[in-house]
C-alpha cells in the first residue's frame, strides 16, 4: 500500500513538472518553425544573437522588444532561429552575462547584442579580449572599436506621455512610477515632468521609485497609494514592476466603473494589459504607451552591419526623428481624445524641428522649467 | 547497512532521481534528453573556458553552503546568507576602491577580511537576538536580507559614488583576478578565491570535528538543554555560530566582489547565491566535504544550463525544474531512507 502511495507521489511530481516544462517550451517550438528552409546560402549569412538581461526574453517589455527586432531581421534575410541564423541566450543572474556573451562568441555569431545597461561592464571586458568579434549594446556606451552603442531619447517619448497625462487628468494629480533611479529612468522622469508642465503647469506630479524592475507587488502597492490620494493618471517606467500598476488600475475600475483611473504604459504598446470587462462591455484603463522601439533599433543595426557598415566605436542615438521612440495610439474612451491627439501632434512637430529640446536629466529639467 | 553509507547514498539517489525525472519530462515535452544532457555537459565541461567558469561559480557556492551548514550544525537555520553575502560584497569593494597605493600583500587580505567582518556582523545581529531574547533567527535573517539589499544599494548610490548605479572597479592590488588563470582558461573569470574557499572548507571541518569549541557547537545543535546542563554556555555558542556562519557568507560576497565582478552594482533583487547555499548545504549533508561536492554539482548545473537552450533547444525553465526536483528529492530524503531500509530488510529475510 505504502509503495503505491510513493508511486502516486512520484507520478504527481512528474506530471506537475511536465506541465510546467510544456509551458516554458511552447513559445520556442513556434519560433523554430516558420522561416526554416528559406535561407539560401547559410554559410554566407550574417548571423546575429543577443543576450537578455535578467528580465528574460518574455518580459513583455525591453528584452522581448529586442528579440522581436532580431526576428524581424531574420525574416527579412530569410534566416531561421539557431546557430546559423539568429538566436538568444537568457541570463539568470548578473554573473551570467559574461558567460553567455563568451558562449555566443564561441559559436561564431557575426554580431552579438547585449540588451540593457547592466551588460556594460561585461561587454567592455569581453570586447577587449575578443577583438575580432563585433558587439552592440543597448542603453549604455562602451567606447571600443568593435562595439556599437545604441542609445534612445526616452525623454521624447516620455514628454509626449506627459502631454497626454497633463491633458487627461481631472484632479490635476499625476503619478510617476519609476523602476530604479538610474540614468535611463531619469530620462523618462525628466521628459514626463516636462511634458506635463508644458500643457498643464498647475498639475502636481508625484514621483515614486519601486527600486526594482521585477516586483509587480511593489508596483501595485505604490499605485494603490497614489490612486487613493487622488491621482488619476499614472505613468510607469518600471518594466515588470509596472504590471502591478495595471492590476491595481483594473481592480479599481472593476469596483467602480464610473471612476476615472488611467495608466500609461512604457517600452512597447501595452494596451492589452489594460482590458477590463464590466457587464459584458470592454473598457481599457491604459491611455497610451511611451514607445521605445528597441526592436527597430536592433533590426536597423543588424541590417547595417550585414551590409558591411557596422558602426563600431560609435554611439547611435534613436529619437523621434529616427522612429526610435514614439507614442502609441490614444485610448478611444477618453473624452478629450481629439484634443490630446492634436496637442501630441503639435509637440511632436516641435520636437522634430528642434523648437523644443526635451530635458534628459534633472539638471536640464530645471533649466527647462525656468523657461 | 552502515548509516555512513546510507548518508552518502541518499544524496546520490536524490540526484539520480532528479535527472531521471528530468529525462522523462524532456521526453514528454518533446525534447531529446540525450541532446539536452550532452548540451548541459558541454556547457559545463566541454571547453576549458567553461571549466573555468564552473570553478568560478563553484567558489561562492562552497562558501555559501558552508555558511548554511555551519549554522545548521549548531541547530540554527541561517536564511540570511544572502544578506550577509551582500554586505560582505559591499565591504570588500569599499576597501578595494578606497585605497590606491597599498601593496597587494596588505590590500587584498584587508579587503577579504573586511568582507568576512561585515558578514560576521550581519550574522551577529540574529545570533545575539536569538541568544538574549529568543527571537527566532529565521525571521530576523529574512528581514536582514532586505535591510542589507537596500542599505547597500543606498550606500553604493550615495556614499561610494555620486548617484551612479555601480562603483568603479576595485584597485588592482585588491583584485583576486589572475591573468595566469585567464590565460590557461581562455579568458574565463576563474580567480584565486577558489583557494580561499577550499581552505575555508578545511577550517570548518577542523573547527567542528577536531576542537573543543566545535564539540560544544555541535552539542548545542543536538540538544541545548543537555549542553546547558553539561556546563556549556549555550548563548555564547549560538552567537559564535552565527558569527562564523556570517563570516563564511561574507567571504562568499568577497569572491563575487574581488573575483567575478570587481565592482558592486545596485541590485534590483537578490543574487540567489545565498539561497542556493541552503540547497548546497542540504545536499551536502551539512558536512564540509559534502558541501564542496554539492557546490561543484550546482556550479556545473548552473553554468551548463545556460548552454542548453542554444545547443539543444531545451528551455532554461526545464533545467530549473530538474534542479528543483533534485532538491525536492534531497529534502524528502526520508522517503529514500525508508526505501533503502525496506530493501535492505528484505535482503536479510
Amino acid at each position: 500500500m505504502k509503495k503505491r502511495k510513493f508511486g502516486l507521489a512520484m507520478s504527481l511530481v512528474l506530471a506537475a513538472g511536465t506541465i510546467l516544462g510544456a509551458c516554458g517550451g511552447g513559445g520556442n517550438e513556434e519560433e523554430q518553425g516558420g522561416t526554416a528552409g528559406e535561407g539560401g546560402n547559410k554559410e554566407d549569412a550574417f548571423t546575429v544573437a543577443m543576450v537578455t538581461d535578467v528580465g528574460g526574453v518574455d518580459d513583455k517589455s525591453f528584452n522581448q522588444s529586442a528579440w522581436e527586432g532580431l526576428k524581424a531581421y531574420g525574416e527579412e534575410k530569410g534566416l531561421s532561429k539557431g546557430k546559423d541564423g539568429f538566436d538568444y541566450m537568457q541570463s539568470q543572474s548578473d554573473a551570467d552575462y559574461a558567460t553567455n556573451l563568451n558562449t555566443l562568441t564561441r559559436q561564431d555569431f557575426d554580431l552579438i547584442f547585449g540588451i540593457g545597461y547592466l551588460m556594460e561592464p561585461a561587454i567592455g571586458e569581453i570586447a577587449g579580449q575578443q577583438t575580432d568579434q563585433n558587439f552592440a549594446i543597448v542603453d549604455a556606451v562602451v567606447e571600443q572599436d568593435n562595439v556599437a552603442s545604441i542609445m534612445f531619447k526616452e525623454q521624447e517619448a516620455a514628454f509626449l506621455a506627459g502631454v497626454t497625462a497633463g491633458l487627461a487628468t481631472e484632479t490635476n494629480k499625476i503619478g510617476f512610477l519609476g523602476g530604479m533611479a538610474i540614468p535611463v529612468i531619469e530620462r523618462f522622469e525628466a521628459g514626463f515632468r516636462a511634458g506635463v508642465e508644458s500643457v498643464n503647469p498647475d498639475a502636481d506630479v508625484q514621483i515614486q521609485y519601486a527600486e526594482a524592475f521585477d516586483k509587480a507587488e511593489a508596483g501595485k502597492a505604490i499605485a494603490s497609494k497614489m490612486y487613493s490620494s487622488g491621482v488619476d493618471v499614472i505613468f510607469h517606467a518600471a518594466g515588470g514592476t509596472g504590471n502591478g500598476l495595471f492590476t491595481e488600475a483594473r481592480d479599481l475600475k472593476k469596483k467602480d466603473p464610473e471612476r476615472k483611473v488611467w495608466a500609461i504604459g512604457v517600452d512597447s504598446d501595452q494596451t492589452a494589459e489594460g482590458v477590463v470587462t464590466i457587464d459584458g462591455t470592454d473598457h481599457n484603463v491604459i491611455i497610451t504607451s511611451a514607445l521605445k522601439r528597441v526592436d527597430n533599433a536592433v533590426k536597423d543595426l543588424s541590417l547595417q552591419a550585414a551590409d558591411g557598415n557596422f558602426p563600431g566605436g560609435e554611439v547611435t542615438t534613436y529619437g523621434l526623428t529616427e522612429d526610435g521612440v514614439g507614442l502609441a495610439p490614444i485610448n478611444e474612451e477618453l473624452e478629450n481624445k481629439a484634443e490630446i491627439e492634436a496637442k501630441v501632434e503639435e509637440y511632436k512637430e516641435k520636437i522634430k524641428n528642434g523648437e523644443i529640446t526635451v530635458p534628459g536629466s534633472y539638471a536640464e529639467l530645471k533649466t527647462f522649467s525656468a523657461q | 547497512m552502515s548509516s555512513r553509507f546510507t548518508n552518502i547514498l541518499i544524496p546520490v539517489i536524490a540526484v539520480f532521481l532528479g535527472v531521471l525525472a528530468g529525462t522523462i519530462i524532456m521526453l514528454v515535452s518533446g525534447y531529446n534528453p540525450i541532446a539536452g544532457y550532452s548540451a548541459l555537459w558541454n556547457g559545463a565541461f566541454g571547453d576549458i573556458y567553461y571549466i573555468g567558469e564552473v570553478v568560478r561559480q563553484f567558489t561562492p557556492y562552497i562558501l555559501a553552503g558552508l555558511a548554511v551548514a555551519f549554522a545548521f550544525r549548531t541547530g540554527l537555520f541561517n536564511i540570511g546568507v544572502e544578506g550577509q553575502l551582500i554586505v560582505g560584497w559591499l565591504a570588500a569593494v569599499w576597501v578595494g576602491v578606497s585605497f590606491e597605493e597599498l601593496p597587494k600583500i596588505i590590500h587584498l587580505p584587508l579587503a577579504v577580511l573586511a568582507a568576512a567582518a561585515a558578514g560576521a556582523l550581519w550574522g551577529f545581529i540574529p545570533g545575539f537576538l536569538k541568544a538574549k531574547f529568543r527571537v527566532h533567527e529565521v525571521i530576523v535573517t529574512i528581514m536582514l536580507n532586505y535591510v542589507a539589499l537596500h542599505v547597500t544599494n543606498s550606500i553604493i548610490r550615495n556614499v561610494i559614488t555620486d548617484g551612479k548605479e555601480r562603483t568603479p572597479n576595485v584597485a588592482e592590488s585588491a583584485s583576486l583576478r589572475s591573468p595566469f588563470f585567464e590565460s590557461i582558461t581562455d579568458y574565463s573569470r576563474l580567480h584565486w578565491g577558489i583557494l580561499i574557499a577550499l581552505a575555508c572548507a578545511i577550517i570548518m571541518w577542523f573547527l567542528l570535528e577536531k576542537t573543543t569549541r566545535g564539540f560544544e557547537l555541535r552539542a548545542v545543535g543536538y540538544n541545548q538543554h543537555a549542553s546547558h546542563y553539561a556546563g556549556m554556555n549555550v548563548n555564547t555558542n549560538i552567537i559564535l555560530s552565527m558569527v562564523i556562519s556570517g563570516a563564511f557568507a561574507g567571504l562568499a560576497g568577497a569572491m563575487e566582489a574581488l573575483g567575478t565582478f570587481g565592482f558592486a552594482s545596485i541590485k534590483g533583487g537578490f543574487t540567489g547565491v545565498g539561497f542556493d547555499g541552503i540547497a548546497v548545504a542540504l545536499l551536502g549533508g551539512n558536512t564540509a566535504i559534502g558541501v564542496v561536492l554539492a557546490a561543484l554539482l550546482f556550479g556545473g548545473l548552473k553554468i551548463g544550463a545556460l548552454n542548453m537552450p542554444l545547443e539543444s533547444g531545451v528551455p532554461n525553465e526545464l533545467v530549473d525544474i530538474i534542479i528543483a526536483l533534485i532538491i525536492f528529492f534531497v529534502a524528502s530524503s526520508y522517503i529514500i531512507r525508508w526505501f533503502i531500509e525496506r530493501i535492505s530488510k528484505k535482503g536479510v529475510k
